[in-house]
């Protein structure tokens, strides 16, 4: 049976995603109060903690009990912060005084950079591995992506990244070791690459795995069994095979850009690039928490963002597989993530 | 296909030898967690003289870190707070998911969409972001993260457990003791919960598994675990300084965490595939 394609009922469609839209609304709200409540879950003074590294005297932290109107209501607060983060206004900095967004800005370029090169590699190898593995199944071949896969999966990206940066940059010179370069395009590429294949390994990993059940799920299928029986060439029936399973693996797209969002705050510090991460990571360390609180808004927008667009996504190139498998696929038992 | 025989014959020998020698990895890595003190006695004495030896220095097979630690000792005395946590976790969320996921699996209705909604909730959460935010402003600690990560790892645990519940509630056997008058708590316990552990304990090696790379990260980023205590993570920031000194120090501590995770992971899905 080759499923059918582009039969999109335009009532349904527009009823999933608006459910999916309310479901992301919905995940983004609890996501920013958990956030922003985090500071006052703290045992202490809220102002303590906004005071960051600098000397608590009591002038500051009455000035800082201003700034954020620490008298008002909770809720208040919360709505003036929500609101303010609409705008991408999320006050100052602690630690430079600079604005937030400002300070956010050019780390967010990088940060999608990387994840966006490592997104290409993790897909294109990726997915070609799990073909393979799946195609010479029990194989000495599948075998070994197999377990590098397990391995990519198992294995924590700054581990991994570390030992990638020993190899390959500290004793073989391929790679630079740390940073983006002097500015142009092809060097930081060049810098890019290293941090790229190590958040790739992790996350392409995963999509091997999806990709190597959902093509043996389609090679034990009756469809592919008549081909054969047709003596239709091996190309064409791998083709058909990989037509039917690409809803399986195009929804995992979602928990892999989740998976890189994650991860990249751990490689970036391991190859000390200037991005999201590792801003998130220095400014935890300074208690700077306006910016640690955007970050984690920030992250976390995208990574939710990410899921629902690829819901829709796969939702409009075939319904039918969507209403079979339930309004979202939430991942097998061991499709999970670090994120 | 008369060769596929043979040749699933060997993936499941490789997996098997795969299998075994996961578990003697676990095995070895238990034991440095009871008993630290026998393996590696004195594994934070500082020897500041002799900082940043190199493998294979006399006496310090894996050479000394900055403050002259023994490299191989704080290894075995670091497997400890590497495991505490991520045990921590797979039980704490093996425990709410056996209760909320009992009650939404047994009782349906009202609790069960509640339930639902805030498993579905709290999985679209990402811990690892969620925890470094709140190490970094609650200032909280090691148990801090462990209880996040327990909330925001239990939803796999309460899906599970609801619909291996849902699943056996219709059956024959569980409407014989609601015939018999037994208690829900009593069918649950006694009768449903036997024929699901498998599937939890699963769930548990895996959520080990996570949990090891989640609270590793977190210490190599400088969150949860005191400066100079003996931890991988942490051990794996300390040596980065000393890449070029002594290499050993940051790759054996990733090496060792990269082999317990693949270990756990290896027996847990080789358990889930043997039997399910």
């Amino acid at each position: 049976m080759i499923r059918q394609w582009g039969d999109v009922n335009i009532r349904g469609a527009a009823r999933y995603i608006a459910k999916r839209i309310a479901e992301f609304a919905v995940s983004v709200v609890a996501l920013s109060f958990v956030i922003f409540s985090l500071l006052y879950i703290a045992p202490g003074d809220p102002a303590r903690s906004l005071v960051g590294t600098r000397k608590a005297t009591p002038e500051l932290l009455a000035r800082i009990r201003e700034q954020y109107h620490l008298d008002d209501p909770f809720l208040s607060q919360y709505g003036r912060w929500l609101e303010g983060a609409f705008h991408f206004d999320f006050g100052e900095s602690i630690r430079s005084g600079a604005s937030v967004s400002d300070t956010i800005a050019p780390h967010a370029v990088v940060t999608f950079e990387l994840v966006l090169i490592s997104l290409a590699i993790s897909a294109v190898v990726g997915v070609a591995c799990g073909i393979a593995a799946a195609k010479g199944r029990g194989r000495l071949r599948d075998g070994a992506i197999t377990v590098a896969a397990l391995v990519g999966t198992s294995a924590p990206s700054y581990a991994a990244g570390l030992v990638f940066l020993y190899v390959f940059a500290l004793k073989l010179g391929l790679f630079p070791i740390y940073g983006i370069g002097n500015g142009s395009a092809a060097d930081e590429l060049w810098h890019l690459a290293l941090p790229a294949v190590t958040l790739a390994f992790g996350v392409g990993a995963l999509l091997v795995q999806i990709t190597r059940s959902a093509m043996l799920k389609e090679a034990a299928s009756d469809y592919t069994v008549f081909m054969r029986a047709r003596a239709i060439s091996p190309l064409r029936v791998t083709a058909a095979q990989m037509k039917n399973a690409s809803p399986a693996i195009l929804t995992s797209a979602g928990l892999v850009l989740a998976g890189l969002f994650g991860s990249t705050v751990l490689v970036e510090s391991v190859f000390s690039i200037p991005g999201l991460g590792n801003l998130l990571a220095s400014s935890v360390t300074f208690h700077d928490v306006p910016v640690v609180q955007a970050i984690a808004l920030l992250l976390a927008v995208f990574i939710c963002a990410a899921s629902t667009a690829v819901d829709i996504c796969v939702y409009l190139i075939n319904p039918s597989w969507v209403q079979r498998h339930g309004v979202r696929w939430k991942g097998g038992r061991h499709e999970r993530i670090h994120a | 296909m008369s060769a596929s025989t043979p040749r699933l014959r060997q993936g499941a020998t490789l997996a098997s030898a795969g299998f075994c020698i996961s578990l003697g990895i676990l095995a070895v890595v238990l034991a440095f967690v009871l008993f630290p003190e026998a393996f590696a006695p004195n594994a934070l004495a500082q020897d500041v003289a002799h900082g940043g030896l190199p493998a294979l220095s006399s006496g310090h097979p894996l050479g000394t870190d900055a403050l002259g630690r023994d490299v191989l000792k704080l290894l075995i005395a670091g497997s400890r707070s590497a495991l505490a946590g991520p045990l921590a976790i797979a039980a704490g969320s093996m425990a709410i998911g056996l209760l909320l996921g009992g009650i939404a699996g047994w009782y349906g209705g009202a609790a069960d969409w509640i339930i639902s909604r805030y498993a579905d909730l709290t999985l679209s959460m990402p811990s690892l972001l969620l925890a470094i935010v709140a190490a970094g402003i609650i200032g909280g600690g090691y148990w801090v993260s462990v209880l996040i990560m327990v909330i925001l790892y239990s939803p796999f645990d309460i899906r599970l457990v609801r619909s291996a519940v849902m699943q056996q509630k219709g059956m024959a056997y569980i409407e014989s003791a609601r015939l018999l008058g037994l208690g829900a708590r009593r069918i649950l316990v006694r009768h449903i919960f036997p024929n699901v552990t498998l599937v939890i304990f699963v769930n548990f090696f895996l959520n080990i598994a996570y949990g090891l790379v989640s609270m590793s990260s977190l210490s190599y980023l400088g969150l949860g675990v005191s400066p100079g205590a003996a931890d991988w993570g942490r051990q794996i920031s300390d040596g980065r300084a000393l890449l070029f000194d002594n290499p050993a120090c940051a790759l054996s501590a990733g090496a060792a965490i990269i082999i317990t995770a693949v270990a756990v992971n290896m027996v847990g899905r080789q358990i889930m595939e043997r039997s399910l």
